[in-house]
């Protein structure tokens, strides 16, 4: 078994190689019952540096000689073996190994899972794609001129769809696109766990790249996002290259002004809501394909929301865009932009006009979509800062939708963090020294409790109230008797969040419609009052932003939020007025509230009952 | 016979163990002259004066720099004279004035490997000292310009590999000390000097800097000065061309005495002088500078590890060095590009004259008798007058032509009628071979010359033929079966052919690694192929088995191929020496050692009497088969050199490398003619169209380029002098010449080849 190597960048200026620093070396010998001095272990750390160096360097001849561009372990193995070593056993594979980043403390180690030799005998998927070796000759160019093929095309190898490939792929179109939605079922199951249609990847990617061509078409772009699901959770395809173009489709359907928007009666929230929680999804669990796309993605979501021309949907995918990317997006991309949206939004919520009555409503999505985003990030950072050392969270590592996302997906490999934390992880892990490049490289982070008061001075109350009613309103919670205690509810918090998140659920819905079993629910329905009970990470911080005086009428927002509601349930308005200044001691109310906001703008279609705008909304919390 | 011919590096290797006694002689001789220079020693450096290049080896003794130390060494030589002439009462008196403990004298010698000559054992008098005195002494003695130096003996790495018996000495030479501080000075000054001095001298005067850099660097290294070695090293690496990065990278990795040991390029670089070029003025130039300042430290180095070779004449300009200069011991000296090569082609044998007629009448009946008619008179005519540049017919034994072998050169020729003249206006077109599903990695590729048969090297240690006519691929029949045929049956090649095994493909098992190289033999039978595992097969493809293990090579061979006459093939890898070797003979017939690094591909000349193989040291090395001699050392390469050309007519070279450039060579003058820019990655894969006109180039970047090599050897224009000094101004006119770019779809091109009618074939594995 090799053990976690922790390799540190000397003086960048100095050396451009990695070193072995010296404690590693301790550690190695300490592993193998030797105990080393300082002096010495520096000094075979110095060395080992330079006989790695010199075995590299001979390796990448054998590199050479092969015609590749990749130095494999095979190289590296057979400079080994010529220069009197023993060779490494055990990792002669082809393919990369996967070598991760723990995020606390400058860790990287190679992942080197067990590998259950039973379950791999018996496995019936084998991969049936190595067809034998042959040559093929085809003239490229006559006479020096011209190629006789369009560059580009599908490469011939993949062009030969065995006949059964074909019909397979001609039904699983037709089943996923046509009327019958079991059969849609059946087919984006099958799609999900089938092994055997890596050659036909291309061909779906270029079907769901059609969502350009069915704006006007809500059904068929739901089903064509569902496809993209399917295809992204199936642990036996390898997307690749094909990924960009999956994320491309996702984030036209999250930011585009869909034709289908044009119909105010049009469920686009929901569609938008459903993609931003794929992409959140992709970048989840194929972070090492997308990391390179994450600046990007953040850009472009950027420019949008910093467009004011665009129509407010835009803006909300923007928004929930950003929501799925992480806590961290939101901080750096939403956050600073805030105060210029603000106006632009608050404008169109202001104007009470008949004519305005359908943007206003669009633009109390928006807001409902900003609070959602901005609480969670006020949550969120307030727990990374309460907490740094206990990201472990032993406490529940295989509770239902976590253990079930693992045994799907066995090639993506989560690493050993809660899925709350999903985006979050990827954001950090972009950002952390061994990811790919680190953008917002000016960007400081804006202390919590300023953080806290310049969003107070946005969303006033509606804003307090939502976050302190989360973990500690309603009731005394009996199954933990002494929450109060402050180390045990800094302990509390990420467990809470940890079930509460939306862990991407295999049955193809987001997450289920009750909440996650016990803890979750018991504990969002149970929590104490505010201020009875402040909870650890927000106690320390919020009570001193409370006080700030609130420069713009607050409360006026978190009305129209109510107001919003109305619209359509017609109590809304009263409900929140009552609530703000005396939370009732029931504890309904205030979760039938919670539970309402995010249904804001919902028409009812009740289909999707676990749509992403529930989802979503309820991450905050 | 053939091992009477000669193993010439044994010869060689036996002088390079003489070189000792050699030492030792100079020794003598010296000692005698610094007898008479510690009577005047006063004037102490007179070595300012002895400055003429040519003279003895007393410059190199008496300019150590520091004062008391000399002296001490002064005086154990003379002592040790002394004692060698018996004189022992003169040693007592000389030691008790001088003050000298009695130990230093007896304590045995060490590492001066066989110097005893004499028996006696006091050759050297004290461990590190004198041991850098002798290697000093015997090596600055070639050093010397003006001395007509004896070829440097190839250093021949043992093939057992760890045991480097002269690490040691060579080492020592380092061992000097000077103050670490002043290093940093002294190599400051000489860059302040060059960088004053004007302009046409500059660009020369500025080569010295690399060789200067990495030795002062190592001494630095070699006395535990690590702190200085680094903050040296930081100081003026950046200083250094571009195109010695790589080596730069392994340099600053190594900052211990240790780490010196046993790296090859550290000893490579010390073994072998790094030569520079320079001309008259600007040498005199620096010596007066150095003089001046009495740079003894920058001084020392370029008498012992630099060899210059002073050309009279108009200082070169910097692209001219440029193009020179980058392979790892600088450029090649002057005179070891002097041999004449016989680079004509061989007579064509006279083919008889009935089958040729047959296949006429044949062809008459379609009335293109014409066409035919001149075609082989100028055959005819060119096979009567024997080419001045061309080597004798029997200068080297070439194997007899069968009957195939005459058939398949009608063959050859009926199908040359028929070729396509190709030029600037007239492309060839371009068929793909691509290797799908090739997971094995594919490793190398060769196609027959008749284009019938293709194979290719895998990482898997498989070689893959198949065939790319109609015609299957069919093993002979069993020994059983093959008694039952009747032998006089006209069709009897037919019937020893088992039709079972009629198969579009066979896969050779034998190799137990990746297999680098691979090469069918002109005549279709045999297929080579060279491996990682150390070994060279000879595969036949009648029964497509293994007939012969060369075992050679005790490292991986990166490339092996057939002469185009059969019979001989030549094999070059990891050991740095090509060989030569007999499909018959289990033995090399010669090693071709010189390499100061991996030899990474081999090319035979299309006359068979000489061998081009390319190196990571990024040289080019012509070798003569007859003698084993190394006739060409080319250099202008930045990187390992990996793929290799000659024209047709066996007058030019072509030559492609890592930096992603192709060179082309004259052989007949040894000099570089053309550059030609535009691939981005390595170039794998080199070939002349049939008739010379098109050079067509593959290269890791997914593309094959066509550069038109008749505009670029015409452009040449070669007077006297430039073939004298060798001194030639390259044209900048890669764009010109570059007729066309063709992509493949993410498939890099690996092997290029011209069928007999001028089609052009590649060869790749797709890379999805």
């Amino acid at each position: 078994m090799h053990s976690i190597m922790v390799v540190g960048m000397a003086d960048r200026e100095e050396r451009r190689f990695a070193e072995v620093p010296r404690e590693s070396v301790k550690l190695m010998s300490e592993s193998a019952g030797v105990e080393l001095s300082d002096e010495l272990a520096a000094l075979l750390a110095e060395d080992v540096c330079y006989r790695l160096r010199e075995a590299t360097q001979s390796s990448s001849q054998f590199m050479r000689h092969a015609k590749r561009r990749k130095l494999t372990v095979e190289d590296f193995n057979r400079a080994l073996r010529w220069s009197n070593v023993e060779a490494i056993a055990g990792y002669g594979a082809q393919d990369a190994l996967p070598f991760r980043p723990i995020k606390e403390g400058e860790l990287f180690f190679v992942e080197d899972r067990e590998i259950n030799l039973v379950e791999l005998a018996l496995a019936t998927n084998i991969p049936k794609g190595c067809a034998e070796t042959m040559v093929r000759v085809n003239v490229s160019y006559l006479d020096g001129k011209g190629n006789l093929e369009p560059q580009g095309t599908v490469p011939s190898a993949v062009q030969t769809l065995s006949e059964d490939l074909l019909k397979y792929y001609q039904q699983v179109t037709r089943a996923i696109l046509g009327e019958d939605p079991h059969l849609m079922k059946v087919a984006l199951l099958d799609l999900q766990s089938n092994s055997k249609m890596a050659a036909l990847l291309p061909y779906f990617v270029y079907v769901i790249s059609g969502v350009k061509s069915v704006s006007h078409d809500l059904e068929q772009l739901n089903r064509l996002l569902h496809m993209v699901k399917s295809l992204v959770q199936n642990p036996y395809l390898y997307l690749g290259s094909y990924v960009r173009s999956l994320v491309s489709s996702v984030m036209y359907c999250i930011l585009e002004p869909l034709a289908a928007s044009i119909n105010p009666l049009n469920d686009h929230w929901t569609l938008r809501d459903y993609a931003a929680l794929l992409l959140s999804h992709i970048f989840w669990t194929h972070g090492d394909l997308v990391s390179g796309l994450y600046h990007q993605i953040l850009l472009s979501l950027q420019k949008v929301l910093s467009d004011p021309v665009r129509p407010l949907c835009s803006h909300y995918g923007a928004v929930v865009g950003l929501h799925a990317l992480g806590w961290k997006a939101v901080e750096r991309v939403l956050y600073p932009h805030l105060p210029a949206y603000w106006s632009n939004l608050q404008a169109v919520l202001d104007d009470y006009s008949v004519s305005n009555a359908q943007v206003k409503a669009d633009g109390h999505k928006v807001y409902g979509a900003i609070l959602v985003a901005v609480e969670r990030l006020l949550k969120m950072k307030a727990l990374s800062l309460s907490l740094p050392a206990e990201r472990g969270f032993g406490a529940q590592p295989g509770s239902g939708g976590v253990a079930g996302f693992r045994v799907s997906s066995p090639g993506l490999s989560p690493p050993p963090e809660p899925l709350s934390e999903a985006a979050l992880g990827i954001a950090s892990h972009l950002q952390g020294p061994g990811g790919a490049g680190t953008p917002w490289e000016d960007w400081t982070p804006v202390p919590l409790p300023a953080m806290y008061c310049e969003l107070y001075s946005f969303f006033g109350d509606s804003l307090a109230v939502r976050l302190s009613t989360g973990p500690s309103l309603g009731g005394c919670p009996p199954s933990p008797p002494g929450p109060a205690a402050n180390p045990d509810t800094a302990r509390k918090m990420p467990q809470l969040t940890a079930n509460l998140n939306v862990s991407p659920r295999q049955d193809g819905s987001p997450r289920p419609e009750p909440a996650p079993p016990s803890l979750a629910a018991t504990r969002r329905n149970s929590s104490s009052r505010p201020g009875q009970r402040s909870v650890g990470p927000s106690r320390d911080v919020f009570p001193k932003a409370r006080f700030p005086p609130p420069q713009a009428g607050p409360p006026a927002f978190s009305f129209l939020i109510g107001g919003r509601q109305t619209g359509r349930r017609c109590q809304g308005r009263r409900f929140q007025t009552s609530f703000s200044p005396a939370p009732p001691p029931s504890s309904a109310p205030p979760r039938t509230y919670a539970h309402k906001l995010p249904v804001i703008g919902r028409v009812g279609k009740p289909l999707r009952r676990w749509t992403c705008s529930h989802y979503s909304l309820h991450l905050p919390l | 016979a053939w091992y009477i011919l000669s193993h010439i590096n044994l010869i060689e290797k036996q002088r390079e163990t003489k070189g000792p006694p050699n030492g030792q002689v100079d020794l003598e001789v010296e000692k005698k002259e610094i007898k008479t220079e510690t009577s005047n020693d006063g004037s102490g450096n007179n070595n300012a004066n002895s400055s003429s290049p040519g003279s003895t080896s007393l410059g190199a003794t008496s300019k150590s720099p520091t004062g008391p130390a000399e002296d001490q060494q002064t005086l154990l030589a003379v002592l040790q004279f002394l004692k060698r002439n018996k004189l022992n009462e003169s040693v007592d008196i000389l030691r008790r004035e001088a003050g000298l403990s009695v130990e230093i004298d007896d304590s045995p010698g060490s590492a001066s490997g066989g110097a005893g000559s004499g028996g006696a054992s006091n050759s050297t008098v004290d461990g590190g000292d004198t041991n850098s005195l002798l290697s000093r002494v015997s090596i600055a003695i070639p050093a010397a310009p003006a001395v007509t130096a004896a070829p440097v003996p190839p250093k021949v790495t043992a093939s057992g590999g760890e045991d480097q018996p002269d690490v040691n000495v060579v080492l020592s030479a380092y061992s000097q000390q000077g103050d670490p501080d002043l290093y940093p000075l002294y190599y400051n000054g000489l860059k302040k000097f060059i960088e004053s001095v004007l302009d046409c001298h500059r660009a020369e005067l500025s080569q010295v800097f690399y060789p200067l850099f990495v030795h002062m660097y190592l001494e630095l290294v070699y006395n535990n000065h690590e702190v200085e070695a680094k903050q040296f090293f930081e100081k003026f690496s950046g200083d250094q061309e571009c195109y010695y990065a790589e080596d730069l990278r392994i340099l600053s990795g190594m900052t211990k005495k240790e780490h010196m040991k046993g790296n090859e390029t550290m000893l490579d670089f010390r073994t072998s002088k790094f030569v520079l070029r320079i001309s008259r003025d600007s040498y005199q130039l620096l010596k007066r500078h150095l003089q001046e300042r009495q740079n003894n430290q920058i001084w020392n180095i370029i008498q012992e590890h630099l060899y210059i070779d002073i050309f009279d004449g108009m200082p070169r300009s910097k692209s001219q060095i440029d193009a020179m200069s980058g392979s790892l011991a600088g450029e090649a000296k002057r005179d070891a590009n002097k041999t004449k090569v016989f680079y004509g082609l061989l007579k064509e044998p006279e083919i008889e004259v009935p089958l040729d007629d047959e296949d006429e009448e044949a062809e008459n009946e379609e009335g293109k008798p014409k066409k035919k008619k001149p075609k082989k008179d100028s055959m005819g005519s060119k096979s009567k007058k024997q080419d001045p540049n061309a080597p004798q017919q029997t200068r080297i034994p070439l194997p007899e032509l069968k009957d195939s072998d005459k058939l398949d050169k009608i063959m050859n020729m009926k199908e040359a009628a028929k070729k396509i003249r190709l030029g600037s206006d007239n492309l060839p077109s371009i068929c793909f071979y691509t290797f799908l599903n090739a997971y094995q990695g594919l490793t190398a590729v060769d196609i027959t010359d008749d284009s019938s048969l293709i194979a290719g090297g895998f990482a898997d240690s498989t070689v893959r033929v198949w065939s790319v006519t109609p015609k299957k691929l069919r093993r002979v029949k069993s020994a059983a079966d093959l008694s039952n045929i009747d032998k006089e049956s006209d069709d009897v090649l037919e019937r020893i052919m088992d039709e079972k095994t009629a198969s579009e493909s066979k896969i050779l098992y034998g190799h137990s690694g990746p297999v680098y190289g691979i090469s069918f033999s002109p005549d279709r039978n045999y297929l080579l192929s060279s491996s990682e595992d150390g070994t060279v097969r000879l595969w036949s493809l009648q029964t497509f088995t293994c007939l012969v293990g060369y075992k050679g090579h005790n490292y991986p061979v990166w490339d092996t191929q057939f002469s185009p006459y059969g019979y001989y093939f030549v094999s070059g890898g990891h050991d740095r020496v090509a060989r030569l070797w007999a499909t018959d003979h289990y033995q090399p017939l010669r090693m071709f050692a010189g390499h100061l690094a991996d030899v990474t591909c081999t090319r035979f000349h299309p006359n068979s009497n000489y061998v081009a193989t390319g190196s990571a040291d990024r040289t080019i090395r012509l070798w003569d088969v007859l003698n084993g001699n190394c006739v060409r050392i080319l250099t202008g390469h930045k990187g390992p050199i990996h793929s290799l050309a000659f024209s047709p007519n066996g007058k030019f070279m072509a030559s492609g490398a890592t930096d992603g450039r192709v060179l082309l060579w004259d052989i007949g003058h040894g000099l570089m003619i053309g550059e030609l820019k535009g691939h981005t990655d390595t170039i794998y894969a080199l070939r002349f169209s049939r008739d010379g006109e098109i050079l067509a180039s593959g290269s890791m970047d997914n593309t094959v380029k066509l550069w038109d090599t008749l505009k670029a050897f015409d452009d040449v224009e070669l007077d006297d002098f430039t073939a004298a000094t060798g001194h030639i101004h390259l044209p900048e006119n890669s764009q010109e010449l570059l007729l066309g770019s063709y992509t493949t779809k993410s498939t890099p091109v690996i092997h290029l080849h011209f069928t007999r009618r001028n089609l052009l074939l590649a060869a790749g594995a797709y890379n999805p």
